[in-house]
């Protein structure tokens, strides 16, 4: 019968796996994004309050939580909380700390393997020459799994594949043998390329390379600090949702990799050290690369309106191009550091989603190492591939609101509530505190049991209610009107306009506008309505196959709601709902195998 | 720069970096209660 005998090898081994898992490509894309869309220095002063009074907070309850459970054999949430408490509703509020890691890793395993695919077409310098079009172009193709930027049939399958299976390997070669030596590999190299970046970054000057400004005009923009925004409450769920994000907390990874540390062991500084170590990745290093290099070269209005696509938009359509100015040698070297880095933080994340789902196995079933990895592997491309394949009808997006975010906002606030109330802080700070090599100040005693608890539901139910336009003074008794990102509004479908049904015998004009093109791209026929008569001047391309008839011609004008074409359509209100199902389904069907292996551990007497 | 930019960012620079380091000092020169070794379980 296999046992899991794992354990860290080091000291700085746990540190840097630990960062590692907190690193990711939210530091690099995602922080930068979120700064400018919440206006620049507006945004950090909430972040860092944020940091201070939720983030670090939450690392030392996940870290005691997870040291507490392994203390017991227990390497995973369900049943290290049940060893916190008793009563059957906490071993199943566990069941988040495996659900999220699998349903996480099936995506983002997807983009990891975007970025290693980017690393190589750097390296043999396939942007080289391209103009943004062009660099932008070969994203769509890329995600386009009929196209092949390289004659690689189904190029974006073919890259998913071998970054799972390149997690398989080192996720087999176990804790200290695998993960570990990862970290201590790869932590150092995307510091030095962080550097390398940040530096060409600050140091870019108008005129030079092609820049219109220097690079410093978007280091001053993101660092100006804005007081009033301390009263916008869609600036504070931003900075907070970030901070979840980049410390990988609510998740259950966390808890994970503390379980293999030793009773007497320290777990109060390793937490700082990691935790500070994000930080410095993140506000050092992340903030001085995507922004200062693109305002740069773009100017700061071109850049706001870039974000709208989103950090991985700007990271794989912008930069390639920008970093094409900088000569055939430098550009290879920026391009290969760049997606080189994100590689590095996105595998160091995605080793420890897959340890908590190893670690069950292993713990429960007494799965061999490798038996469990190559299970993960397989569960990650078994709900990894519907996002792959039906990436551009919104099921990676449906993947990342409820798992990668709505999840670990619940998970986070019954954590705490679990750790401060229902275990108890006195016996909560003791299990902290001992084997400590640094002193915690008394004041988060306060801080745990008030502050970050009421935090957190004040975020979980901001997200749920928020307002359209983030306007909270709308907010009333008698109701308002929802915003599309909202949990509520996302249950309620929102966002869907007129194209309700799942399947339909038209498709509907979700726009309402004159059709001023009609138009073939990478063998796909698109209806294109635009509004003129708006100021912004705003369009919206709609994709019709061969097998519909269109009911429109060119210069036509129509309302929203009327009929575009006709013809059988799968509208993507049946795609969203098939991703909530197959999530929800997952989470269920985790539930089941903790009933199981609970009931097999009572058998057992091992409870 | 705007010189309000310039300090805010120094500031939180030094702090951060500052700090991070501190705690790796701390990690590589530990007290008397944890040694490196206690990590290994064998």
């Amino acid at each position: 019968m296999a046992t899991n005998n794992e354990a860290w090898g080091s000291r700085v081994g746990l540190i840097l796996a630990m960062a590692g898992n907190a690193v990711g490509l939210g530091n690099f894309l995602r922080f930068p994004m979120q700064a400018v869309q919440n206006g620049g220095g507006a945004f950090i002063i909430p972040y860092l309050i944020c940091f201070l009074l939720m983030g670090i907070p939450l690392l030392f309850v996940e870290w005691t939580s997870g040291r507490y459970g392994g203390q017991f054999g227990h390497h995973t949430t369900p049943f290290a909380f049940h060893k916190m408490n008793k009563r059957w509703l906490w071993k199943y509020i566990g069941v988040f700390g495996i659900f999220s890691n699998l349903s996480i890793a099936a995506y983002y395993c997807y983009i990891e393997s975007w970025t290693l695919s980017y690393t190589m077409h750097s390296a043999i310098g396939t942007f080289h020459g391209l103009s943004q079009h062009g660099v932008s172009d070969f994203f769509t193709n890329y995600l386009d799994i009929r196209t092949s930027t390289t004659g690689i049939p189904y190029e974006a399958v073919v890259f998913f594949l071998l970054c799972l299976t390149l997690n398989i390997w080192i996720l087999s070669k176990g804790l200290s043998g695998g993960v570990e030596k990862a970290a201590k590999i790869m932590m150092p190299l995307l510091i030095l390329f962080g550097i390398f970046l940040a530096i060409r970054g600050i140091t870019l000057k108008a005129g030079h390379e092609g820049a219109l400004f220097d690079g410093l005009v978007g280091l001053n923009f993101l660092w100006t600090p804005h007081y009033d925004s301390l009263m916008n409450p869609k600036v504070w769920l931003a900075a907070a949702g970030q901070i979840f994000f980049t410390l990988s907390l609510g998740q259950g990874s966390v808890q994970c990799y503390a379980s293999y540390v030793k009773k007497k062991d320290d777990i109060a500084l390793n937490s700082m050290s990691a935790g500070w170590m994000n930080e410095f990745v993140e506000v050092v290093l992340g903030s001085a690369i995507i922004i200062p290099i693109s305002i740069g070269y773009f100017g700061l209005d071109k850049v706001v309106e870039l974000t709208q696509l989103g950090g991985l938009g700007l990271g794989f359509r912008v930069m390639p191009f920008l970093f094409g100015h900088w000569g055939p040698i430098l550009s290879v070297l920026a391009g290969v550091s760049f997606f080189g880095l994100l590689f590095f933080a996105g595998i160091t994340s995605s080793l420890a989603m897959g340890t908590p789902c190893m670690s069950f196995l292993m713990d429960e079933f007494s799965w061999r190492r490798g038996r469990a990895a190559v299970a993960f592997g397989v569960a990650v491309l078994v709900l990894g591939l519907p996002t792959v394949l039906f990436f551009q009808e919104g099921v990676f997006d449906e993947y990342d609101y409820w798992a990668g975010t709505v999840s670990l906002v619940v998970f986070a606030m019954l954590e705490i509530i679990l750790f401060s109330w229902v275990f108890g802080l006195k016996k909560g700070w003791a299990e902290l505190t001992s084997g400590a090599d640094i002193k915690i100040p008394n004041v988060y005693k306060f801080i745990l049991k008030f502050v970050t608890p009421l935090m957190l539901i004040a975020v979980f139910f901001g997200s749920a209610v928020r307002p359209v336009n983030d306007d909270w003074s709308k907010i009333s008794f008698r109701g308002w009107k929802l915003h599309n990102e909202s949990i509520l509004g996302q249950m309620l479908h929102t966002s869907i306009g007129p194209n309700h049904k799942y399947f339909s015998d038209a498709f509907y004009s979700e726009k309402s506008g004159t059709v001023d093109s009609l138009f073939q791209l990478r063998n796909r026929n698109y209806v294109r309505v635009s509004d003129t008569e708006n100021a912004e001047k705003t369009s919206a391309a709609f994709e019709y196959k061969a097998k519909n008839q269109l009911r429109v011609k060119l210069g036509d004008k129509i309302n929203s709601g009327d009929v575009l074409y006709t013809g059988g359509v799968i509208n993507k209100v049946f795609f969203i709902d098939i991703s909530r199902f197959l999530l929800t389904l997952i989470f269920f069907l985790i539930g089941f195998t903790v009933f199981y292996a609970y009931r097999k551990r009572v058998r057992e007497q091992r409870i | 720069m705007q010189t309000q930019a310039l300090v805010f960012i120094r500031s939180a620079e030094v702090i951060i970096t500052g700090l991070t380091l501190y705690f790796f000092s701390r990690v590589f020169f530990p007290g008397p209660n944890v040694g490196s070794d206690s990590y290994i379980d064998q």
